[in-house]
């Protein structure tokens, strides 16, 4: 079978204007940077995080913190999954009382690992509010989670896998959608 | 890389690249552990048995522990209590223990070779928390994950273990691993507490304590094992200490930045005197913490879903 050519849907300028974008409605909504802390899921969503932050600190000159989490620990399928995940570190390097957190993920998808994140956040405090930022959503939702900020809304189908390339992991910016998920039964 | 094995009965014949897998998956849930809540919800449903035929205060609250962080169900078993008592062989407490479902059995037991025989019995994993003078593969997992923290690497890494390796399964287990792991290891006790052949092993032995630290980066002082000791293999403690306790006086052998390491109980004033014990450079409370951490990512890394689909 020939493989599957994957269908380019965001280059590098294009996700980049999707973050400012991103960025600058976290600023809108939350009406500036004041009591903001930014936590982003482990891989690619901690790229994007600090991606935000850095723009934010551009657009508000406002250092905010960042945090990395590994939400594997908190999966609902670590006793069925096939391989057992390698584990990495979570760095919540500050208080998450009552701050105003933007959790970063690149896609959203059935939404487990969203719901994972946010009981992981929960168990380092109580934050003020949880608000989701997402570079892509897919759609296919198993849990009642939606997107506060979303860069692009990509129609897919089960068997698609969306994938999204992050500079400092792969050596380019972009999304693509290529056919065949062979993970998904 | 994954663990690729059920149970974990000990050190001997385990891989660089399997150690090495605990020791990082330890470094993420040491993380856990200074979290504000202490607990994560990875084993939820687990159901663990912790089989102690042996008295033990370190490695069972450990175990436990690590157990409880991982939100996993634990029954705790101690021989002088059960049924042992009134003469139930081991294979039939086991069979009868994992007929109540259980997935983990994490056992200590006089009998070197313990652990196996149960492991040969039951479906579910088996950690061997201790078996007789032969393994004791947790703690030196976290000896060496302690020992990793502080100098960043294990590779060329002098060590010495001094006092009784006959009776030692600590012993051994670090031999295997830390010599696994690329470091120098040399033995020093007395003669009549040195096992038979144990160069065998990849380890030099010396009978004069200050040749053995000569040089030396990291002591583990072993435990004079009081409760084996009734066989005249020692003429007196009095003698041992003055012959391989371990002093200030005898530390300036060592390495600069050289570290004192004792997997407990300690007998103050016997093997180690309370002055090095409590020194700076002792780390045998750091031991104690990362043993938690240590035991989580091995019942983490042992609970996958591989097993159950053999």
């Amino acid at each position: 079978m020939a493989k599957p050519r994957p269908i380019l849907i965001m280059d590098e300028k294009t996700l980049h204007r999707c973050l400012v974008r991103i960025a600058h409605e976290i600023l809108e909504r939350n009406k500036g940077a004041k009591n903001l802390a930014i936590i982003g899921i482990k891989t690619r969503g901690a790229y994007l995080a600090e991606r935000i932050a850095k723009i934010i600190n551009s657009i508000e000159n406002v250092k905010v913190p960042v945090g990395l989490m590994d939400i594997n620990l908190y999966r609902d399928d670590v006793q069925t999954k096939l391989e057992q995940p390698i584990i990495q570190k979570t760095e919540i390097m500050f208080d998450v009382k009552d701050k105003i957190i933007i959790l970063v993920d690149d896609v959203l998808f059935t939404g487990r690992t969203i719901r994972a994140a946010l009981d992981q956040i929960i168990d380092f405090g109580r934050p003020k509010s949880i608000q989701l930022a997402v570079l892509v959503d897919r759609g296919h939702r198993e849990l009642p989670i939606r997107a506060d900020y979303i860069g692009k809304n990509i129609p897919t189908s089960k068997h698609e896998l969306v994938k999204v390339k992050i500079k400092e992991k792969d050596s380019e910016d972009s999304v693509s959608i290529v056919k065949e998920r062979r993970d998904l039964r | 890389m994954e663990l690729k094995s059920k149970n974990l009965l000990g050190l001997e014949g385990m891989k660089k690249e399997q150690i090495e897998l605990i020791l990082d998956t330890t470094e993420t849930f040491k993380e856990i552990l200074m979290r504000p809540i202490r607990k994560v919800p990875t084993l939820r449903g687990v159901t663990i048995v912790n089989l102690f035929y042996e008295p033990s205060t370190r490695t069972r609250i450990s175990f436990e522990l690590a157990e409880k962080r991982l939100s996993a169900e634990l029954v705790n078993f101690s021989a002088n209590t059960s049924s042992v008592q009134k003469g139930e062989t081991l294979k039939d407490t086991v069979k009868n223990i994992e007929a109540m479902k259980i997935d983990i059995v994490v056992v200590r037991h006089p009998s070197p070779g313990a652990p196996h025989f149960i492991a040969n019995c039951v479906d579910s994993s088996v950690i061997n928390a201790g078996d007789g003078a032969h393994e004791h593969p947790t703690q030196a997992l976290l000896d060496l994950f302690t020992l990793r923290e502080k100098y960043k690497r294990l590779k060329g890494l002098k060590v010495a273990i001094v006092g009784d390796i006959l009776h030692s399964r600590v012993a051994r287990s670090n031999i295997w691993g830390l010599t696994t792991m690329g470091a120098d290891v040399c033995v020093c006790g007395p003669s009549t507490l040195m096992p038979y052949e144990i160069e065998k092993m990849g380890v030099r032995v010396y009978s004069d304590l200050d040749k053995a630290l000569d040089g030396r980066d990291v002591v583990m002082v072993l435990r004079i094992q009081l409760e084996r000791q009734r066989s005249g293999l020692l003429p007196s403690l009095r003698e041992y200490t003055n012959t391989f306790g371990i002093t200030k006086e005898r530390l300036k052998r060592l390495n600069k930045g050289f570290t004192i390491m004792h997997p407990g109980p300690l007998n103050r004033g016997v093997e180690i005197t309370p002055e090095v014990a409590d020194g700076p450079y002792s780390v045998i409370l750091d031991q104690v913490t990362n043993g938690v951490a240590t035991r989580m990512a091995i019942l983490y890394l042992l609970s996958g879903g591989e097993k159950k689909l053999e």
